[in-house]
C-alpha cells in the first residue's frame, strides 16, 4: 500500500502545482485594465537582442498610461519569457492569450519564433506585432509585420553600391548566417542582380553556422574574391553574436570600407555597442531608422527613453522603432474601432498612420506590412550609424518577393472583399490559406 | 540481491498504479476538456490539455532516459538527438499532409523548400505522405542511429564520461546538421504550419485531446514495458553491467550487447515521445537537438529520482511545471532556480524525490524491512557529509575513473 | 641636409607639375576660400568638386583638411559658415583653423555642422592625397603613398614617380614606387616594350593586388602584352596556391591555439583532477567580463594606459576566475568526488546561475573590449597576412601551456597535485593535504581559464554566452588528446584546428565542423582514451 500513496501523493503534488497555474489566472484578470502581451527571449541566446524590446514596450506602455490610457482604461503590460526556445513561444502565446487574456502581443524577434506562434495566433484570433526586420514570404491575417521585408532594407541597399555615389559596385559576395532570413534575402539578391546584368561569377554566397568565431578563412576568400580587379562590396546577413568576430577579423585584416565596403542588415546600433567601431568607419548599414536621425521627434524619443531607463548611454535601434510604430498603430487602431476586439482591430488598423522617428509617417497597408524610409547608414567612431543616402519617398513592405519564380504572382490583401495573404494574380485564386 | 523479490513486489504495485493514473487521466482529461463547458468548474481549459500533453511526452523522454541511466548506468547526454528524429519522422509527414493548402499551393515541395527554389522532392522525404511509414520511420531512425552508435561506442569499451562525451557530440554534430538548409529539413525553422494529422485537424481540440490520450497512453505502455525489463532476467543482467560491468563480463555475459539492446529501446522510446510531441506544440527545429536540452532531460530523471521507473515521470513534471511557472512569473530568475536545482538535487537529493521519499520512510523505522527494500537504487545511500569526511580523511579511490560507481 | 634638398626639389618639381596641369598657385590665401567651400556643398559630388579643386593646388598643406574631412572631423560653423577641424569632446567640440590647425576655441556640438563624408570620397582623398605625400618627409608616408598609388594607377603620375624613383635612397621604398610606377605604366600609352618592363617587375611582387593589376591588363591588351600578362597571372597564380596552403596551416594553427587556449585549464580540472566542470566556459566568461571592467576602469580613470590593459587584466582575471572556481570546489565539488556524473549535473547548474548572474549585472549584450594597438592590424610575411592579435594569441597560449607543464612537472605543489591523482590514499598517508590540494588544482584550472578569457575577448563577443561556445569543443580537444595528458590536449588542440581549416575551403564552414566532430567519434571507438592515454592501472579505477 506504501507503493500506491506515494504514487498518488506524488502525482497530487505535481496536479496541484499544474491547477494552481491555471486557477491563478482568472482571479488576476480585472475589467479595469487592458493587457498587452509582451513576448520576447529574457534569456538564452536571443536575451541580447530581445531584451531592450521588452524595454521598450514597458516604456511605451508607460507614456501610454501617462496620456491617460486607452479607452479609459489603463494598460497593464504582461512579460513573460520564452527563452529563446521556440516551442516554449507556443505555449507562452497561448498562455498569454487563454489565460492572461490579453488585446494585443507584441514580440518575437526570430522567424522561427514567429513562425513557432503563428499557428497559436490563427487559432485563438488575436494580435501579433513582429518588430523584426524579416525573409519576407508571408502574410498572415493575425500579424502585423512592422520590420523591414527584403525589398525595404536589402534591394535599396544593394540600388545603392550600384549607382555611382555607392561605388558602382560590380562584384558581389553575400555572407550570412546558414538559416531562413539569410537565405531567402540573398535568393532574392542573387535574382535581383542578375536581373540587373551581373553574371553568375560575380557573385560568390557564402554561409556560416550560428554564432560562428573563426572569420579567417572566410575574411582571406572574400579579400581574394576582391581582387579581381572589379569593385566589390560584402552584403552581409550574418547574425548577432557572429557579427562581432567578424568585423574585428575585417578590420585587424585591414580590409577597408574605402576598398571592400561592408553592408549590413543585422547590424544595428545595439550590436555595434559591444564592438570598437574605430577601425570600421565606413562600413555600412542599411535601416529603417537610426538613432542619429536628426529630426525632433527622434530626439524627444531618445530623451525621454534614456530617462525610463535612467541610463545615459542606452542605445535605440531600428526594431525598437518598429515597436513604437507598431504600438502607436494598435492604439489608434483600437481607438477608432472602440473595441480591443481583435477583428474589430483587424479592419480599423489597414490604413492608420502615426508618425515614424525618421521626421514622417508610416502607415499600416492592407498587407498587414508598414510603409518605411530605407535608410544607408555609414558606421562611425562613436557607434552610431551617418545617413549617406535615403529613399526619396516611403517605401511599401513586398511581403511576396517579385524576385522569386513561386512568389513573384502572390499578393496580399487583407480588406473585406478578398481578405487573402496569398492571392494568386495569375490564377485569380486564393492559394489556399488564410480564407478564414 | 535478497531483497530481489521485495524490491519487484513494492515496485509492482507502483507500476500498476502509474499505469492505473495515466489510462484514467488519458480519458478523463479529454473528456473534461470537450464535455464541460468553459464557465465550469470542471473544465479543463484547452491550454491545459496542450500543456500537460507536451509534459507527458517530457515524461516519455526522461523515461526511456532512465532506462539506459539509471538502470544501465549509460548517462546520454544525446537523447533529445533520438526525441528530435522521431520529432522530424513525424513533422515530415505532417508537412506532407499540408499538400497544396501551404502558401504557395505546391501540391508536393512543402513551403520552405519552394521559396528556395527547390524543384523537386529529395529523396529521404518519399514515403512521408503515408502514416504507416511515418510511423515505422519514428522508430527506426531513431533506433537505427542508436544500434550504430551504441554498436560501435560499446563494442570499444567507451564508457562512462567519455560516452557522455561523445554523446553530446552526436547530438552537436546533428544540432549543425540540421541547422544547414541544404539538408531539406527546413533549416532553423524546421517544420511547422502543420495542417491535420490522419484527416484530423491539428488545432481542433478532438485532435488535441486525441493526441494527450495517446500520449498518455504511450506513456503508460513505457511505464509498463520499462517494468517488463527491469523485472526480467534481463533486467538484473543489466543492472549487473551498471554496478560492476567487467564482472559481468568476467562471469561470461557480453555486457555490450545487453547495453546495446538497452540503448536502442530506450532510443525508440524517445523517437515516439518526439512525434508525439510535434503535433502537439506544432514546431519541430533543430533547436531540439540543442546540447543543454538533453541535459535538462538528465535533470528531470535526477530530481525525479533515477532507477525508479516513476521517478523520472515525477521529475519531468516537476521541473517542467515549474519552468511554465517561472518563465512567466519570475522571467529574470528562471535560471536562477534551474541551475539552483540541479546544484541542490545532486548534493542533498542524490536519489530525486522518489528515492528521498523512501529513503524518508525507512528512516522513521516503520516497516522496516519493507521500506528498505523499496526500489531504492543499489548505490548505497552516501550523504554529503558522509561522503566529505571519507574525502576528508584521504579515504577515497582516486577520483580519476571514468566509472560512475568508482568510489563505492 | 642632403633630404631637405631633396625635398624642396621635389616639391619644386611637383609645384611645377602642378603649375603646369592647373594654373591654380598654391598658398594660404588661395587655399582659404577653397575650404570654405566646405560649408556651401549640398551633396557628396559637390563635396567631391571642392576635394579635387583643393587637390589641383598640388599644395601639401590641402592635407589637414583633407585627412580631417576623410575621418569626420571637419565642421563648419552655422552663424558664420566658417570652416573648422573640430574634435568632439562630450556636448561640445574643440575647433582648430583647417590649414594652420591653430587652437580656435569651443563650440557646443549644435552650434556646429559635421561636413558628411562616404566612402567614395574617402577614395578619392586617399588618392589625392598618395600624389601630394610622395615628397613627404617621413619615409612611412612616402610608403603608403607609394602603396596607394600602386593600387590607383594613374598615368599621369608616372612623371612624379620618377622623380620620387631617383631621389629616394630607402630601398624598401624605392622598390614600392618602382611598383607604382610599373602599374601606371600598365594604364599608360607607353610602348610595349616598356609595358612589358612593368609586367615583369608585377610578377616580382606577386600576390594579390598584383594578379588584380595584371588580369586588368589582361583583359585590355593584346599581342606580346597580352601573352605576358597571361604567362604572369599563371606563375603568379600557381605561387600564390602554394602561400594558399602555407596560409592555411597557420589558420588552423591559430584555431588550434585558440581551442588550447580554452580547453588547457579543462585538461587540468577534467584531465587532472577527473571533474567535469561544465562551468569551464564560464570561467572563460569571467576573464572576459574581468577584461572588460579594467578597460572600462582604464578608459575613464587613466586613458594613456589602455596597452597596458590586458597585462593588468591577467592577474585580475586569474584571481577572479580562480576565486569563483575555489568556491565551487569547496561548496559543491568537493562532496561528489568519485561520482563524476553527478559533478556534470551540479556545474552545469553552476553555469546557468553564472551566466544569469552576468547577465543581470552586466546585462545582456555584448561589452565592448578593444584591442591594444600592438594586438590591431596585420603584417606580411611573403604572400601570407598574419594578424597580430592571432600571433599574439598563438604565443600567449604557447607560454601559458609551458608555464602549466613547469607548474605540474617542476614545483612541488605540482608534485602533490599528481601524487594525489595517482594515489589520494598514499598521497594522503604521506602527510599531504589532499583536500586542499584539490581546491588549489580546481582553482588553477579555472584560473588558466580566466585568463583564457582575457585572451579570447579580443577575437570574440564578450556577452554571457561567450563560454557555453567554447565548453563542447574544449571537452573534444581533451577527450580527443587524451585525459590527464597536457601534451595530448596541445597536439588534439593543433591538430583539431588545422583539420577544420583544411576541410573549411571544400565543405563550408558548417560541413566542415560536423565532419571533425564525426571523426572524433570515431576516433574514440578506435581509442578510447584518446591520443595519447594515461598508461597503467589508474585508468581504469
Amino acid at each position: 500500500m506504501r507503493g500506491i500513496q506515494t504514487t498518488i501523493r506524488s502525482l497530487f503534488a505535481a496536479g496541484a502545482l499544474a491547477a494552481g497555474l491555471s486557477m491563478a489566472a482568472p482571479a488576476m484578470a480585472q475589467d479595469d485594465t487592458i493587457k498587452v502581451g509582451i513576448l520576447h527571449s529574457l534569456s538564452g541566446t536571443m536575451a541580447i537582442s530581445e531584451t531592450t524590446l521588452k524595454d521598450t514596450m514597458l516604456f511605451l506602455i508607460d507614456e501610454q498610461n501617462k496620456k491617460g490610457g486607452l479607452l479609459g482604461k489603463k494598460l497593464e503590460a504582461v512579460v513573460v519569457d520564452p527563452a529563446s526556445d521556440w516551442p516554449l513561444f507556443a505555449e507562452k502565446a497561448r498562455e498569454l492569450i487563454e489565460k492572461d487574456k490579453v488585446a494585443a502581443v507584441f514580440g518575437c524577434w526570430t522567424s522561427v519564433s514567429r513562425k513557432s506562434v503563428l499557428p497559436v495566433f490563427e487559432e485563438l484570433n488575436n494580435l501579433l506585432f513582429y518588430p523584426v526586420q524579416y525573409e519576407g514570404e508571408e502574410s498572415q491575417r493575425n500579424v502585423f509585420y512592422t520590420g523591414a521585408a527584403p525589398n525595404q532594407q536589402a534591394i535599396p541597399a544593394v540600388d545603392y553600391l550600384m549607382s555611382e555615389e555607392g561605388g558602382s559596385v560590380k562584384r558581389w559576395v553575400l555572407a550570412g548566417t546558414d538559416y531562413v532570413y539569410p537565405q531567402t534575402t540573398n535568393k532574392i539578391l542573387q535574382a535581383y542582380l542578375e536581373s540587373k546584368g551581373v553574371a553568375k561569377e560575380d557573385i560568390m554566397v557564402n554561409y556560416t553556422p550560428f554564432g560562428h568565431s573563426d572569420w579567417q578563412t572566410i575574411v582571406t576568400d572574400i579579400k581574394n574574391f576582391g581582387s579581381a580587379g572589379k569593385k566589390t562590396a560584402v552584403v552581409s546577413t550574418v547574425n548577432g553574436d557572429a557579427n562581432v568576430p567578424f568585423y574585428k577579423e575585417l578590420a585587424n585584416q585591414g580590409i577597408k570600407a574605402e576598398d571592400i565596403p561592408v553592408v549590413a542588415f543585422s547590424v544595428g546600433e545595439e550590436e555595434l555597442a559591444g564592438l570598437d567601431t574605430a577601425p570600421l568607419v565606413g562600413h555600412l548599414t542599411a535601416w529603417n531608422y537610426f538613432q542619429s536621425v536628426d529630426v525632433p521627434e527622434n530626439e524627444a524619443f531618445i530623451a525621454a527613453w534614456k530617462e525610463y531607463t535612467k541610463n545615459p548611454k542606452r542605445v535605440t535601434n531600428d526594431p525598437m522603432e518598429a515597436h513604437v510604430i507598431g504600438f502607436n498603430m494598435w492604439v489608434k487602431a483600437v481607438e477608432k474601432a472602440g473595441t480591443t476586439d481583435p477583428d474589430a482591430v483587424i479592419d480599423a488598423i489597414i490604413g492608420v498612420s502615426v508618425p515614424n522617428l525618421s521626421g514622417g509617417y508610416s502607415t499600416m497597408m492592407p498587407n498587414h506590412h508598414i510603409t518605411k524610409p530605407v535608410l544607408i547608414g555609414e558606421i562611425q567612431t562613436d557607434g552610431q550609424m551617418e545617413t549617406v543616402w535615403q529613399t526619396s519617398g516611403l517605401v511599401v513592405g513586398d511581403e511576396w518577393s517579385d524576385y522569386l519564380p513561386d512568389s513573384k504572382d502572390l499578393i496580399s490583401d487583407w480588406r473585406a472583399p478578398m481578405s487573402c495573404g496569398n492571392f494568386n494574380v495569375a490564377t485569380g485564386k486564393c492559394g489556399g490559406k488564410g480564407v478564414n | 540481491m535478497i531483497s530481489g523479490k521485495f524490491f519487484v513486489a513494492g515496485a509492482d504495485r507502483r507500476i500498476a498504479i502509474t499505469i492505473l493514473i495515466l489510462v484514467a487521466v488519458a480519458i478523463l482529461v479529454p473528456v473534461l476538456n470537450i464535455a464541460f463547458p468553459p464557465d465550469s468548474a470542471l473544465h479543463v481549459p484547452s491550454y491545459m490539455v496542450a500543456l500537460i500533453g507536451k509534459y507527458l511526452c517530457y515524461a516519455l523522454l526522461a523515461l526511456s532516459l532512465d532506462l539506459v541511466w539509471g538502470y544501465c548506468g549509460i548517462l546520454s547526454l544525446g537523447h533529445g538527438a533520438f526525441f528530435a528524429l522521431g520529432g522530424y519522422a513525424m513533422g515530415m509527414y505532417l508537412m506532407r499532409q499540408i499538400g497544396d493548402r501551404g502558401v504557395y499551393g505546391n501540391p508536393i515541395l512543402p513551403d520552405f523548400m519552394v521559396f528556395l527554389n527547390w524543384k523537386e522532392l529529395p529523396w529521404f522525404w518519399y514515403g512521408f505522405d503515408q502514416f504507416w511509414f511515418a510511423a515505422l520511420m519514428v522508430m527506426l531512425v531513431p533506433g537505427l542511429l542508436a544500434f550504430c552508435f551504441g554498436w560501435l561506442a560499446f563494442r570499444s569499451r567507451v564508457t562512462g564520461v567519455y560516452l557522455s562525451i561523445i554523446t553530446q557530440a552526436m547530438t552537436y554534430a546533428l544540432l549543425l546538421a540540421f541547422f544547414r538548409n541544404d539538408m531539406g529539413f527546413g533549416g532553423n525553422n524546421g517544420l511547422t504550419d502543420f495542417k491535420d494529422i490522419l484527416g484530423f485537424n491539428v488545432q481542433a481540440n478532438t485532435t488535441r485531446s486525441a493526441l494527450f490520450a495517446a500520449s498518455a497512453l504511450a506513456l503508460a505502455l513505457g511505464v509498463f514495458v520499462t517494468w517488463r525489463i527491469i523485472g526480467s532476467k534481463y533486467g538484473k543482467l543489466l543492472m549487473a553491467v551498471r554496478d560492476a560491468e567487467s564482472r559481468t563480463r568476467f562471469l561470461g555475459w557480453r555486457a555490450e550487447n545487453v547495453k546495446l539492446f538497452a540503448f536502442t529501446v530506450s532510443a525508440v522510446m524517445a523517437g515516439i515521445a518526439g512525434a508525439l510531441y510535434v503535433p502537439q506544440v506544432g514546431i519541430i527545429n533543430p533547436g531540439e537537438f540543442d546540447p543543454a536540452n538533453s541535459i535538462e532531460v538528465v535533470v528531470w530523471t535526477a530530481v525525479g529520482g533515477r532507477a525508479t521507473i516513476v521517478g523520472p515521470i515525477i521529475g519531468a513534471l516537476l521541473v517542467n511545471a515549474g519552468k511554465s511557472w517561472f518563465t512567466g512569473v519570475l522571467p529574470e530568475f528562471w535560471l536562477f532556480a534551474l541551475g539552483g536545482l540541479f546544484v541542490f538535487v545532486t548534493l542533498f537529493l542524490p536519489k530525486g524525490v522518489v528515492g528521498m521519499y523512501d529513503q524518508w520512510k525507512a528512516g522513521r523505522g516503520h516497516r522496516l524491512k519493507a521500506a528498505a527494500t523499496g526500489d531504492a537504487p543499489p548505490l548505497a545511500p552516501v550523504s554529503p557529509a558522509v561522503e566529505s569526511a571519507r574525502a576528508e580523511k584521504g579515504w577515497q579511490v582516486p577520483s580519476g575513473g571514468p566509472e560512475p560507481a568508482a568510489a563505492e | 641636409m642632403r633630404r631637405n634638398a631633396a625635398f624642396t626639389f621635389a616639391l619644386a618639381i611637383l609645384s611645377l607639375l602642378a603649375i603646369l596641369v592647373s594654373p591654380a598657385s598654391a598658398d594660404e590665401a588661395t587655399l582659404r576660400p577653397v575650404v570654405a567651400k566646405f560649408a556651401t556643398v549640398k551633396n557628396f559630388s559637390q563635396t567631391e568638386a571642392v576635394v579635387r579643386e583643393l587637390a589641383a593646388t598640388g599644395d601639401p598643406a590641402v592635407g589637414k583638411p583633407l585627412t580631417a574631412l576623410s575621418e569626420g572631423d571637419l565642421y563648419f560653423r552655422k552663424s558664420d559658415a566658417a570652416v573648422f577641424i573640430g574634435k568632439e569632446s562630450g556636448q561640445t567640440v574643440k575647433l582648430a583653423d583647417p590649414l594652420t590647425a591653430v587652437d580656435a576655441g569651443e563650440a557646443a556640438k549644435a552650434e556646429v555642422t559635421k561636413v558628411k563624408v562616404n566612402n567614395s570620397l574617402r577614395r578619392v582623398i586617399r588618392d589625392v592625397l598618395g600624389t601630394l605625400t610622395l615628397g613627404a618627409a617621413d619615409p612611412a608616408a612616402r610608403l603608403a603613398a607609394a602603396q596607394t598609388m600602386f593600387k590607383a594607377p594613374d598615368a599621369n603620375s608616372i612623371e612624379a614617380l620618377d622623380v620620387a624613383i631617383l631621389d629616394e635612397h630607402i630601398a624598401s621604398v624605392k622598390l614600392q614606387l618602382e611598383q607604382a610606377r610599373a602599374s601606371a605604366v600598365l594604364v599608360s600609352d607607353l610602348p610595349a616594350s616598356e609595358k612589358l618592363a612593368a609586367i615583369t617587375v608585377l610578377e616580382a611582387r606577386g600576390g594579390r593586388d598584383a594578379l588584380s593589376l595584371l588580369t586588368a591588363v589582361q583583359a585590355r591588351a593584346d599581342g606580346a602584352v597580352k601573352d605576358a600578362a597571361t604567362a604572369a597571372i599563371d606563375r603568379i597564380n600557381s605561387s600564390l596556391a602554394l602561400w594558399g596552403a602555407a596560409q592555411n596551416v597557420w589558420y588552423g594553427i591559430s584555431l588550434g591555439s585558440v581551442l588550447l587556449l580554452a580547453a588547457i585549464g579543462l585538461a587540468i580540472t577534467f584531465g587532472v583532477m577527473g571533474v567535469i566542470n561544465m562551468a569551464h566556459g564560464e570561467m572563460v566568461m569571467l576573464g572576459a567580463y574581468t577584461t572588460y571592467v579594467v578597460q572600462e576602469v582604464i578608459r575613464t580613470s587613466a586613458p594613456g594606459l589602455f596597452d597596458w590593459s590586458l597585462a593588468i587584466a591577467l592577474p585580475l582575471a586569474f584571481l577572479v576566475a580562480a576565486a569563483v572556481g575555489f568556491a565551487i570546489e569547496r561548496g559543491i565539488i568537493r562532496f561528489l568526488y568519485g561520482r563524476p556524473l553527478e559533478t556534470l549535473l551540479a556545474t552545469w547548474g553552476v553555469s546557468l546561475i553564472l551566466q544569469q548572474a552576468v547577465r543581470t549585472i552586466f546585462g545582456p549584450t555584448n561589452r565592448e573590449v578593444g584591442n591594444p594597438s600592438w594586438m590591431s592590424g596585420a603584417f606580411e610575411l611573403g604572400q601570407l597576412s598574419i594578424t597580430w592579435n592571432r600571433l599574439w594569441i598563438l604565443v600567449f597560449a604557447l607560454a601559458v601551456f609551458f608555464a602549466l607543464l613547469f607548474v605540474m612537472k617542476r614545483t612541488p605543489w605540482g608534485l602533490q597535485m599528481r601524487a594525489v591523482t595517482a594515489s589520494r590514499r598514499m598521497a594522503a598517508s604521506m602527510g599531504i593535504r589532499t583536500p586542499w590540494v584539490d581546491a588549489l588544482t580546481f582553482a588553477l584550472g579555472s584560473g588558466i581559464a580566466g585568463i583564457a578569457g582575457v585572451a579570447l575577448s579580443q577575437i570574440d563577443n564578450v556577452s554571457p554566452n561567450l563560454g557555453q561556445g567554447y565548453i563542447i569543443d574544449s571537452f573534444m580537444v581533451v577527450v580527443f588528446g587524451g585525459v590527464g595528458n597536457l601534451w595530448g590536449t596541445l597536439v588534439g588542440a593543433l591538430s583539431l584546428g588545422i583539420l577544420n581549416k583544411f576541410l573549411e575551403p571544400y565543405a563550408g564552414a558548417v560541413l566542415g565542423k560536423i565532419l571533425v566532430l564525426v571523426l572524433i567519434i570515431l576516433f574514440i571507438q578506435k581509442r578510447p582514451r584518446g591520443l595519447f592515454a594515461l598508461k597503467g592501472r589508474a585508468v581504469e579505477a
